[in-house]
């Protein structure tokens, strides 16, 4: 059946079973290779998307409850002020090692910059810890955020 | 993807020499002209019109960096600048690419020379280009930033304006061209950021699961669980009928080519239409014999054998009963560690079309040659026939060295010739058809004299392997301290299984590490030393001990202390510390030709949980780092990674012939919680070639949270993974 998505700020359709996760959406259907499939779970966060703002797990998500929502994904999220800090802080710092789940790292960790521009370090592993890094690019990651954050030393948990 | 480097009309033919060195051969005729297009100088450098430099990456990026760092040595001595150098990932070919694989940490001591030479050689064509167009000596000639520079006429040209004449001197001898001295260097040993960061940052499809061909379908892989179990029967018309399916194709997923097919593969027009088909498949196996192996059977069978006399040698010299009938003190234990996954972020997958008897790959291997020849017998097709492009690898950790993934893909195609099909694994999938880290159980007993020194060892070590054999990634060689005293004993048994064993990173030693300096700590605290004061009173003298072929391999005692000194220094080491759940503990390891020894602060909480607070690391991998931002960040990662092995929970149990974890939950990788506050590491360069960085980091990190986690809790850890129930 076809189905009306806001994906990155337009609107784009497509045919899809309305059970589809919305992963499998972007990447097959809207050629929007940049969400990563990592566990189908929801237990990793590769994939992570934002909906309306929120850090979603598109793997587990149908494509039929993203429609009406607004669809954020890593090819846009620089784009908004605070992607755009979070997107030049991973470059700046070089965290990605073999890069697979770091799309899933800048959105989880852009939602949490939006939500709370000064995290403390506690705040920082708490949002930061659906995501996992296989590389281990956590000591980055942290930095990253806090850099992003315009927070040059860790405050206190 | 882009266009291989050596297209058909390279105007210079590269080829190899005894295996090792590249020589150009400029005898094949110049297709371009002066401004036109860009000028191919060899098989890794192409000069744009714009005097910008494509130099070809020519080893598998997975993460390691590699992508990056040997551009940046060729860029060095082609001496251009970083700004000017695009990087583009060569082909497949090992007839043109000398060791084109990531594995064993070997690409930067096999590369760090020939891949200057390689820019120095154009660099000199570049300068005897000049030199005759100016008719000037070529000693009068400097070169910087992509130029050749004559001071006494300021006089300079561009690298682009002088190609084409380049192009036709002849190649000199890789051997004798003149190499900048460190000294010279303008981007080796400058950090370099991961050139594809920007990309990644980006969202830009790099990986192989992100290969999209046009008309492409997708598959999805249903394997028999338990390894060696073949297809019986499975419900093929229900899958067909079902909408988006293309087809059904029995495959064999390369484990064990004679045995037939093992799997069933479903091609679709969506993976994920793909894999929801396999619900329909309803398949039976063949398995009722592969059922038989499972983890309780293995440990049982270990457990008997251990106690009696080893099945082989694999180290004995001197005499190591006797020895330790004669010692003032003997120390015994008994360890073992799990089966272990790789659990690459990416899954596996591939991406293939078959057609008129050829084959196109577009592959995340971290070994593609062996992958060809794989494709080869499994296809029944010339290697000629076979072209792989080399992705972006979404982690490697050496489960990319098997190339399942491409002979399984590769039936597949075969199966729906003209169609481009990408297969991808799930994460059960995946963790369930791993080339599994083996197992293993370790009986030792050590003596020591009536001064605490160490005066025989011996090791029965159990493991999996058949006609006297180890499986793949099962054996062991002569480990520390084997070569340092003279009666030694390392006996083997071996087990029967089913399990497919792989190389993990820094395979073998991320396990022996763990039992040999675990039970060395319990050594030490028998002679009243810390282990960092035991090994060096073990190490003696500063020496060099050759390798003894088949035996022992070659150690520098001198490097080993230097290494175990200054972590001692920098983590202000006193000796053994700690007590109430709060412990520090080291550990020394030599693999892959980096000595690194590491220091951590673990808290033990009362529920027997464990947190690393702070890692320590002082490594010698040579007189030169590369590229350091990197370096930095590979160690840093091996550290987390070990910790993960460590305390994270992995384990695979086999039941029923299988492996039976699933998913992160059940297989658990380190997060972000259980990164240590602080990873400081120094490196501690020696008069040594640079070595890899992708492995040595890791090994030492495991026993030293052991014997941490002794420090902290009296209680030692002779089991791998470390849980609660061990520490409560």
């Amino acid at each position: 059946m076809t189905t009306t998505l806001s994906v990155n700020g337009q609107m784009r359709q497509v045919d899809s079973d309305p059970a589809k996760p919305l992963l499998w959406v972007l990447r097959e259907d809207l050629n929007l290779l940049g969400t990563k499939f990592g566990c189908g779970m929801a237990l990793c966060g590769a994939c992570t998307v934002h909906i309306d703002g929120k850090a979603t797990r598109s793997c587990v998500t149908p494509v039929s409850a993203a429609v009406g929502k607004k669809i954020t994904t890593i090819e846009a999220v620089a784009a908004t002020p605070a992607g755009k800090k979070v997107s030049e802080a991973w470059t700046a710092l070089d965290v990605p090692q073999c890069g697979y789940c770091q799309a899933g790292q800048i959105m989880t960790a852009t939602a949490l910059l939006t939500d709370k521009p000064k995290p403390t370090d506690g705040e920082i592993d708490a949002a930061m810890t659906g995501n996992i890094c296989r590389c281990a690019t956590y000591v980055r990651i942290r930095a990253a955020i806090r850099q992003a954050a315009g927070l040059n030393e860790g405050t206190a948990a | 993807m882009n266009a291989p480097l050596l297209d058909r009309r390279a105007i210079l033919k590269a080829s190899l020499v005894g295996g090792a060195a590249l020589v150009f051969d400029a005898k094949v005729a110049l297709a371009a002209t002066p401004g036109a297009k860009a000028t191919t100088l060899n098989a890794h450098i192409r000069i744009n019109p714009d005097n910008s430099f494509v130099i070809g990456a020519q080893n598998p990026e997975i993460g390691q960096g590699i992508k990056t760092m040997l551009p940046m040595l060729i860029a060095e001595e082609l001496d251009i600048d970083w700004a000017q150098v695009q990087i583009e990932q060569t082909i497949a070919n090992e007839k043109v690419y000398n060791g084109q694989f990531a594995g064993g940490s070997f690409a930067t001591p096999t590369h760090f020379l020939p891949m200057r030479r390689i820019g120095a050689a154009a660099r000199q064509m570049l300068v005897k280009a000049a030199a005759a167009k100016w008719s000037v000596p070529e000693d009068s000639l400097t070169t910087g930033s992509g130029k050749v520079i004559h001071a006494a006429s300021k006089r300079s040209a561009t690298y682009a304006s002088l190609a084409v004449d380049a192009a036709k001197v002849p190649v000199p001898d890789l051997a004798k061209v003149p190499l900048k001295t460190p000294a010279q260097y303008k981007i080796i040993g400058k950090s370099k950021i991961g050139v594809d960061t920007p990309a990644i940052v980006a969202g830009k499809p790099l990986y192989g699961i992100d290969v999209v061909q046009p008309g492409m379908v997708y598959a999805a892989v249903e394997a028999c669980p338990a390894y060696g179990g073949t297809v019986g029967s499975f419900d093929a018309d229900g899958v067909k009928k079902l909408p988006g399916v293309i087809a059904v194709v029995p495959i064999n997923t390369s484990y064990d080519p004679k045995i037939g097919n093992d799997a069933i593969a479903i091609v679709a027009t969506s993976w994920w239409v793909a894999n929801e088909a396999r619900k329909a498949l309803k398949p039976v196996w063949n398995d009722a014999e592969a059922r038989q192996y499972s983890t309780a059977g293995f440990a049982s069978a270990a457990a008997a054998q251990i106690d009696k006399a080893p099945q082989g040698d694999l180290v004995k010299k001197g005499d190591a009963e006797k020895a330790l009938a004669g010692a003032a003190k003997t120390v015994t234990a008994k360890y073992d560690y799990p089966f272990l996954a790789h659990a690459t972020l990416e899954p596996q997958n591939c991406t293939a079309l078959f057609q008129d008897g050829k084959i196109e790959f577009w592959a995340p291997t971290q070994n593609p040659a062996p992958g060809r020849a794989l494709v080869a017998q499994m296809l029944g097709i010339p290697a000629e026939a076979i072209t792989i492009h080399m992705t972006r690898i979404g982690g490697g950790f050496g489960r990319r060295l098997s190339n399942d993934y491409m002979a399984i893909v590769a039936q597949i195609a075969k199966g729906v010739p003209g169609k481009p099909v990408k297969m991808i694994f799930t994460r059960t999938d995946d963790l369930r058809h791993d080339v599994f880290r083996p197992a293993g159980w370790h009986s030792f007993t050590a003596g020591l004299d009536a001064q605490g020194r160490l005066v025989g060892l011996k090791d029965h070590f159990v493991t999996f392997g058949e006609g006297g054999k180890p499986g793949t990634g099962a054996g062991m060689s002569g480990e520390f301290p084997a070569a340092l005293i003279g009666d030694v004993h390392y006996g083997v048994s071996y087990l029967k299984s089913n399990v497919p064993t792989g190389y993990l990173r820094a395979p073998t030693s991320n396990a022996m590490s763990f039992v040999f300096q675990s039970f060395l700590d319990e050594v030490a605290l028998a002679a009243d030393l810390d282990l960092a004061e035991f090994l060096r009173r073990t190490m003696g003298e500063g020496r060099f001990i050759e390798p003894v072929k088949g035996v022992t391999g070659e150690f520098d005692t001198r490097r080993a202390r230097a290494v175990i000194d200054k972590v001692c220094a920098m983590a202000g080491w006193k000796g053994r510390e700690g007590g109430n759940g709060k412990g520090r503990g080291f550990a020394f390891y030599y693999s892959h030709r980096g000595y690194f020894a590491e220091v951590v602060d673990v808290t033990v909480n009362s529920g027997g949980a464990v947190h690393v607070d702070k890692v320590w690391v002082a490594g010698d991998v040579g007189n030169q780092i590369i590229n350091p931002i990197n370096a930095l960040h590979q160690v840093q990662g091996a550290v987390i990674d070990g910790i993960g092995q460590a305390t994270a929970g992995q384990k695979i149990e086999i039941v029923n012939g299988s492996g039976n974890r699933t998913n992160f939950h059940d297989y658990p990788l380190p997060r972000i919680t259980a990164a240590p506050a602080e990873i400081v590491v120094e490196f501690v360069p020696s008069d040594n070639p640079p070595t890899g960085l992708g492995e040595p980091a890791l090994p030492p990190v495991i026993p030293a949270i052991a014997n941490a986690i002794f420090a902290a809790t009296g209680k030692r850890i002779r089991s791998l993974p470390i849980v609660p129930a061990q520490l409560v």
